[in-house]
């Protein structure tokens, strides 16, 4: 891995001559500040995080710790031009995606015309057979999307996973904003920065839009699966932010077809849910009747078309990573336009010829299982050891259809505070993208993870990962942004 | 305000209002423990647990005066004991953590850390030590709770503080009377005044009691300040009035009145009517007894009004 010099975001491929065109204040303000001054900044952010509880809960270890997740004061930047194009890119995917997923769960044509098998997709775990046949407001199941990045060059980006469920860290990206202008000021005065605290109200107009026909004012409530959960700080945060009660699955109720939440003053009719639980666990009479976090006959007011759900049931078929392989030809299938994101290069385990390639390559592939996620179940075949490669071949020649692989990138780096002084480290970049009734828009901004460890490529939260803020310069605003 | 929320903040200031009074009673049990021969030191921390209404196994029979403080400050088998109280308020605080003050959940947390790790109450000294610091932790959840917003989040914490100082007030009071007038004798010597101090202490109202009344200790006036004196504020009275008028504070705001409200007012007419000459004739266990009956029905009502039941 060493041998191969990836890029950084901050001084190309100059490996530290000459900062980026456009990026000049940012190199400045490294050397104008010194060790001592960045390091004290950096504990302060994180004794700011830590009095503020903003916390989350790493599963399997004791107690459920409730840990900060690092968070590293050199920020990322991206210039007007490439937020430009990465945003359109995004947004044409994220179309894309509703389109397959009312598709798949309506007329099926992506499927009679063979551009994705249909054993794929109907045989898929994340195919939601009870959802078949119903159509949300306008069309939208995706509401939400946090589509995974990595770069490895100035114009090379690639989406690794289209997260269309319920996916988290967005409240990173407001309060590393936060305390970035609290901590280092003088970077916005010298840099030209779009604002992202525009996304709970953008969050807030998108459930509104969505609410069932008939619905004046309707009332929007985010559901949470409750104060143990690992994202629980985010559910408080958004829903404060929006204005919305933040309930549990005991504090709603279903009355024919109709959801009610139980308040002080009565019943109340709830509208639109902004659900962070999963599809599994919604409701017990339909999925895992196990489950004590979800409301017994949410299904069928959903069905009936008397509450909408943020995102739609169902919406893991557009992001499953057996799905993935595919995502060019739907995005070509839906928009007759060529990809603007690329996908990661992708063996598929399920084809013979890509197995052996892939068990040809162990040691220079990541292999994923298809149903794995939070970096769990995944080979990182240059860093593993023999023992863990022999372990996953066993793996993939029993259950080949489990599994993709895909080569190593040489993810980008970013200059990162540690032990050893600002050493370069590998991030990827998760940006949200909203759908409403209106279309789709995207937060000038988002979540950028890094990984921490020295060479490590896993930035998971999961997997001591940290995050930074990502800043997209305003194009318009200042002469500094939009060199590229 | 959803239902739950509305139970989680009515449950924070009940085991809040239940970890000082736990605390207090600690405290005062140590100055009595001090003050008696060795036998009857048994006898304290007996009556001390009979006031928070929970014993130990009765197979663990000498309790003494460092199983009495363990049991009472950090027992998680005892559902009274200050560390139970607290790890209870913060669960139910971070379960309503986004309708809090920073302040309040501060106050909350850091109750709880101080106590978290204890596993035993130490020496007597060390035991005084945990005190002082609880009891200040709980003076800054009553600051904090001072300085918030008069909205319904406020009502509920003062209600659930509200209903269990009355049941503490009424428990304390009972069983003292009880075990020092067991055939309602006079106060006498020496040691039935460092009881009936004990009992001011617990209440705050060693101070109030020298002021209002301006004479020695005699049982009636103290059973008298803690039932009708509305100037003290963990006496009955006291607490029924504020009762009252939170209730009403949510019946303006929405219009509605019920059967808590209608309890509450009946409580309080009864405490501003009554005297204690009417309270002993009719026996002060027999009336202090039906006071927690209400109280537990008022409770209840509470519940049922705001739909947590």
């Amino acid at each position: 891995m060493a041998a191969r010099p990836a890029f950084d975001e901050l001084w190309g491929a100059s490996a530290g001559e000459e900062v980026r065109a456009g990026f000049e204040p940012l190199g400045e303000w490294l050397r104008e500040t010194s060790a001592a001054e960045l390091d004290r900044r950096q504990h302060a952010a994180e004794a700011a995080f830590r009095s503020l509880g903003i916390t989350f809960n790493v599963y399997g270890e004791d107690e459920a710790a409730e840990r900060i997740i690092p968070f590293d004061i050199i920020p990322r930047i991206l210039s007007a031009g490439e937020w430009a194009r990465l945003s359109a890119g995004l947004e044409q995917r994220v179309h894309a995606i509703n389109a397959f997923v009312d598709d798949v769960y309506g007329a099926r044509k992506i499927l009679a015309d063979g551009v994705v098998p249909a054993d794929i997709v109907l045989g898929n775990e994340q195919f939601c057979v009870p959802v078949a046949g119903a159509r949300p407001p306008h069309g939208v199941y995706a509401h939400i999307c946090g589509i995974d990045l990595v770069r490895t060059g100035p114009d090379e980006f690639y989406v690794l996973e289209d997260n269309a469920r319920t996916p988290s860290g967005v409240s990173y990206m407001i309060e590393n904003r936060e305390a970035m202008l609290r901590l280092c000021p003088e970077l916005f005065e010298r840099l030209a920065v779009r604002p992202v605290d525009t996304y709970p109200e953008l969050l807030r107009d998108t459930l509104q839009s969505v609410a069932p026909d008939g619905a004046v004012q309707p009332r929007c409530v985010l559901l949470t699966p409750g104060h143990y959960n690992s994202a629980f700080y985010e559910h408080s945060f958004l829903a404060n932010n929006m204005g919305i009660e933040l309930v549990e699955g005991r504090d709603l109720e279903v009355d024919d077809d109709i959801v009610w939440m139980r308040t002080i003053d009565g019943r109340v009719r709830v509208d639109v849910i902004y659900r962070r639980i999963d599809d599994a666990f919604i409701d017990p009479l339909v999925f895992r009747p196990d489950s004590m976090l979800g409301v017994s006959g949410l299904m069928a007011a959903y069905l009936a078309g008397n509450v909408t759900l943020v995102n739609a049931p169902g919406t893991g078929i557009a992001d499953d990573k057996a799905i993935y392989s595919y995502m060019p030809d739907i995005v070509r299938y839906y928009t007759g336009e060529e990809p603007r994101l690329p996908n990661v290069e992708t063996w598929r385990c399920r084809e013979p010829a890509s197995l052996q390639y892939t068990l040809d390559h162990l040691d220079e592939l990541v292999v994923k299982l298809v149903d794995g996620s939070g970096g769990y179940g995944m080979l990182v075949g240059p860093t593993a050891s023999r023992a863990e490669i022999e372990a996953f071949r066993a793996a993939l020649i029993a259950q080949p259809q489990r599994y993709i692989a895909q080569p190593t990138l040489a993810l980008s780096t970013i200059p990162t505070i540690t032990d050893k002084g600002i050493v370069p480290r590998h991030v990827d970049f998760r940006p949200f993208v909203l759908t409403g009734s209106s279309g789709v828009t995207t937060v000038p901004g988002g979540l950028t993870r890094v990984a921490l460890r020295e060479g490590s490529l896993v930035v998971n939260s999961s997997q001591g990962g940290g995050t930074k803020d990502s800043f997209v310069l305003d194009g318009e605003r200042a002469a500094t942004a939009g060199s590229t | 305000m959803l239902s739950r929320t509305a139970a989680n903040l009515y449950w924070i200031g009940r085991h809040m209002e239940r970890a000082e009074f736990t605390t207090r009673l600690i405290e005062a049990t140590i100055r009595l423990d001090s003050l008696l021969a060795q036998p009857k030191v048994e006898e304290a921390w007996k009556s001390a647990l009979a006031v928070v209404g929970s014993a130990p196994d009765p197979s663990s029979e000498a309790l003494g005066a460092f199983g009495g403080r363990r049991f009472l400050a950090l027992s998680l088998d005892n559902p009274s004991s200050v560390k139970s109280c607290l790890s209870a308020a913060r669960d139910n605080a971070r379960a309503a953590r986004n309708v809090l003050t920073q302040e309040i959940w501060e106050a909350i947390n850091r109750a709880w850390l101080l106590i978290r790790d204890r596993a035993s109450p130490g020496g007597t000294q060390s035991t005084l030590n945990m005190v002082e610091e609880l009891k200040a932790e709980t003076r800054g959840f009553e600051g904090a709770l001072a300085r918030m917003l008069r909205n319904e989040a406020y009502w509920f914490l003062r209600l659930g503080s509200l209903v269990e100082r009355g049941d503490n007030t009424a428990r304390l009071l009972d069983v003292k009377y009880f075990l020092l007038l067991p055939d309602g004798e006079q106060v006498g010597g020496l040691r039935d005044r460092d009881q009936w101090m004990t009992l001011l202490h617990v209440v705050s109202g060693r101070t109030a009691y020298r002021t209002i009344y301006r004479q020695a200790l005699q049982p009636w006036l103290i059973a008298d300040l803690l039932i009708f004196r509305k100037e003290l504020p963990r006496s009955l009275a006291a607490a029924a009035t504020e009762t009252v008028a939170i209730l009403a504070e949510f019946g303006d705001m929405s219009g509605l009145q019920g059967e808590a409200d209608r309890l509450a007012r009946r409580r309080l007419g009864r405490l501003e009517d009554g005297t204690i000459e009417e309270l002993l004739a009719e026996g002060l266990h027999e009336s202090l007894g039906r006071f927690m009956r209400e109280n537990a029905a008022l409770d209840a009502a509470i519940a049922n009004q705001f739909r947590f039941a």
